[in-house]
């Protein structure tokens, strides 16, 4: 028998916000912890796992954080690109930057990995985060 | 706050492992299919990074 989300994604109506908010915020806030408060444990712990391990190992090589700076068209892509992805890690970013962690840019492959493994946790987190939506909303187990 | 410094294998295969991980979660309905497709996702990071490995090797003689 098709459930109430079912049968309201065939007749093309939207599912409430209030399903999903709460999964998709707690998995922004924690990564996999979307996940958590649906109770699909080992995805949520796998997901924080490799996130968060992310975004230290991107901290512990030194990485920067992008400020939302404006230029030119290109530097004011990726600065504000990287800026959003930076706050997609939630809680982590928070505390970072709360326990005073800030990082010139400068030159070198060690530190340029750091950035991108801080950015890349963020936007893997985005997915944990549609994932979690998608959950919510019944188009996935 | 500790400090690492990682070879480039070293970085390219650990953000490849993460990356794997979360692409094989959240792209795959059951957990066999996420399992393999993880797995399938981790070896064509590896095999792009010899491979381009490789090219610039080469290119650069």
């Amino acid at each position: 028998m098709a459930s109430q989300t079912e049968i309201q994604q065939a007749h093309g109506e939207s599912v409430p916000v209030g399903k999903w908010i709460g999964p998709v915020v707690a998995g922004w806030i924690l990564p996999g912890g979307g996940h958590f408060v649906q109770k699909k444990t080992g995805r949520g712990a796998l997901l924080f796992g490799s996130v968060t391990l992310m975004f230290l190992f991107g901290l512990f090589m030194r990485g920067t954080m992008f400020t939302p700076e404006k230029g030119d068209a290109l530097t004011t892509v990726i600065n504000y690109g990287g800026f959003v992805a930076d706050l997609a890690n939630g809680a982590l970013y928070i505390a970072a930057a709360m326990f005073g962690y800030s990082q010139p840019d400068m030159a070198g492959a060690v530190h340029d990995y750091g950035t991108k493994f801080i950015a890349t946790a963020g936007l893997l987190n985005i997915l944990a985060m549609v994932d979690a939506y998608e959950i919510a909303t019944g188009k996935k187990d | 706050m500790p400090k690492i410094n990682l070879s480039h294998f070293e970085a390219a295969f650990l953000f490849s492992l993460f990356t794997s991980v979360v692409m094989g979660i959240v792209s795959k309905k059951t957990d066999i299919e996420r399992r393999d497709y993880g797995a399938y996702c981790f070896a064509c990071f590896l095999a792009a990074l010899v491979g381009i490995g490789w090219v610039m090797k080469l290119g650069h003689g």
